[in-house]
């Protein structure tokens, strides 16, 4: 980049754009062959959408469609805003993902800690290979397992001695729903932190030990800074995504005893949405959420990076 | 591996070490009973399954539900589609990102901030459910494959990665084909492409893992049951409490039939999770250098 500019007096504008024109008639294949089809499917499967979103403040007709309907301004809006129902539902969107993430969070994290104290290498790669298994199982293979070991004549009510109906207790479903979530995804989630432990500095371990530092501090000084930055990022982007909770697993766990605590946003747009047909209501709801998780993503890496010495996303 | 220097441990350490150990193999259990309960249950009489669960006298086993399950039209029909829809998708979405991020991993590529912020905008923000929908039904792409294989077909993430990826590589690599002449897509697929091999690995195990276990697109856009996937079968079977008619059609009494519907649920998991539970160890060597690639920033 130097060796460019230091020669030359300054570039005007304008032959700073021939030069650019210059190297796109030049590269034309890495425009028109490598980065045009991922373009056009961007643009026509996103942000044609985004334009879509229009409908929240339309009441919106097919015939008419998304320019022609009539404009309803903020009316969506303030219907949800004022409904106790929509509160609910953000709640349970808001606590579901939250204590999910303060449970879900740091299990990867000492899990990978423990993995790297096994020296055998063996043995290792064994319990590896079993705790990413539950990744691999689908979602809704997951709930269904989950709906049979808890229903009434289900193996975990044979052997507690009760019969108990958990899937249709509000109640129960934010431990069900996070308890499996870790089940099936923390041991996948520790692979990156696994790795980036086989990859510090065996040299700096060495020397705390001989230092005669003990476990903890071995842990405390050497391994967490070896993998600070990804739980940094891991961060950021699991809390930026709180408002962004799946709708797959939710949908496929509710029952209609339990949607006092089930219901959240996403289920609630594709109910209202495409099951009811409200459509520039069940719009509004999802714009709402969308706005939401963008604000929180700003928001958290703004904190993040202030408290991380200006290294955030 | 065996210079390691002898550590002498503490009382301090060893109780923690202990401690550590113990969460592990909890940890483990966890894991592995429910995946064997489901097994063990799979082969069990229905009968002793309903009363007192699994059971380890071998008379009580049975293959029973498994005879069932895999005489059933719907299960193979939906094994069919799910395989040809995630070698389809994986296929689209792996070429087509693997060529997007090739631009974008140089540094001198004009309008590469631009068009980054095109794709990465995508990752945080999206038109929603019903937009989305919208658009399909206007481009009558409902009920046909194009509705599940192309609005998810360019991963922002997977192209960050693979980005990445082409980053570390040897510079050298395209100044010297450049020299032979070389074009860019003569460099990418026959100089590039064959040292990214643990990248594709990982991308294409991604996708295809996440188009065969996803079930939300397929649901909403493909209503007719010629073309469901195995989710779709799987979710009337297990979420929906809908034995497939034919796999119980030959049981009298209703009681019956609810300890064999139960029963088959079981046989279902083991069928339907198998080929992806065979499959992924074969990638683990690939798990590391991949995933590590996509701990770096983007």
């Amino acid at each position: 980049m130097k060796v460019k500019t230091c020669g030359k007096p300054q570039q005007s504008t304008a032959e700073k754009l021939t030069g650019k024109w210059k190297y796109v008639k030049k590269n034309w294949q890495l425009y028109l062959i490598f980065l045009l089809p991922a373009l056009l499917l961007t643009i026509i499967f996103k942000y044609f959408p985004m334009g879509g979103v229009l409908i929240a403040f339309e009441d919106y007709n097919v015939i008419e469609g998304v320019l022609g309907s009539p404009w309803v301004g903020l009316d969506y809006f303030r219907r949800f805003l004022s409904s106790p129902d929509f509160m609910s539902y953000l709640l349970n969107t808001l606590k579901l993902s939250i204590y999910g993430l303060l449970w879900g969070f740091p299990i990867p994290i000492i899990l990978a800690l423990l993995l790297n104290r096994i020296r055998r290498t063996g043995i290792k790669k064994k319990i590896q290979l079993l705790i990413y298994a539950p990744n691999f199982i689908s979602v809704i293979v997951l709930c269904g397992m989950v709906r049979m070991f808890l229903s009434p004549v289900g193996p975990i009510n044979q052997v507690l001695g009760i019969d108990t109906n958990w899937m249709t207790m509000p109640s129960a479903f934010r431990t069900i729903y996070i308890a499996s979530g870790i089940w099936q995804a923390a041991g996948w989630a520790s692979i990156m932190y696994t790795a980036a432990l086989s990859n510090a500095s065996k040299d700096l371990e060495e020397a705390a030990i001989v230092d005669g530092a003990n476990v903890l501090q071995q842990i405390w000084y050497v391994e967490l800074p070896a993998i600070k930055n990804i739980i940094v990022i891991q961060f950021i982007l699991q809390a930026g995504n709180i408002m962004s909770i799946g709708f797959e697993k939710a949908y496929a766990l509710q029952t209609d005893m339990n949607l006092p605590a089930s219901e959240i946003l996403s289920t609630y747009v594709y109910r209202i949405g495409l099951l009811n047909g409200d459509y520039g209501y069940s719009t509004a709801v999802g714009l709402f959420n969308s706005v939401i998780n963008v604000i929180l993503l700003i928001v958290v890496n703004f904190v993040v990076s202030k408290l991380n010495e200006g290294e955030g996303l | 591996m065996e210079n390691r220097i002898k550590i002498k441990l503490g009382t301090a350490d060893k109780v923690i070490l202990a401690a550590g150990y113990t969460l592990l193999g909890l940890f483990v259990l966890a894991i592995a009973v429910p995946l064997v309960y489901v097994v063990i249950a799979s082969f069990m009489d229905p009968n002793v399954l309903n009363n007192q669960g699994i059971s380890f006298h071998f008379k009580d086993w049975t293959a029973d539900a498994y005879r069932r399950v895999l005489e059933n039209d719907m299960i193979w029909r939906g094994f069919a589609n799910s395989l040809f829809y995630s070698a389809a998708f994986t296929l689209i979405s792996v070429f087509i990102t693997l060529l997007a991020a090739y631009p974008m991993s140089k540094k001198e590529f004009v309008g590469r901030k631009f068009f980054n912020i095109i794709f990465v905008i995508t990752m945080f923000f999206n038109g929603g459910m019903i937009p989305t929908f919208i658009l399909i039904n206007q481009l009558h792409m409902v009920n046909t494959i194009w509705a599940i294989l192309l609005p998810g077909a360019v991963n922002v993430w997977n192209l960050i990665l693979a980005r990445t990826y082409y980053q570390s590589t040897p510079k050298e690599l395209r100044e010297a084909s450049a020299i032979d002449g070389a074009t860019e897509v003569q460099h990418f697929f026959k100089i590039l492409m064959p040292v990214c091999k643990p990248i594709i690995a990982v991308l294409a195990l991604y996708s295809f893992v996440g188009m065969w276990n996803s079930y939300f697109d397929a649901m909403i856009y493909l209503n007719d049951a010629e073309l469901q996937p195995l989710q779709l079968v799987l979710r009337s079977i297990l979420v929906q409490n809908t034995p497939q008619p034919g796999m119980i059609a030959d049981i009298q009494s209703t009681a019956e039939m609810a300890k064999v519907a139960e029963l088959l649920k079981y046989a279902t998991i083991v069928v339907s999770s198998l080929p992806l539970l065979i499959m992924y160890p074969f990638f683990q060597k690939y798990f590391d250098s991949g995933i590590m690639v996509g701990s770096v920033k983007g």
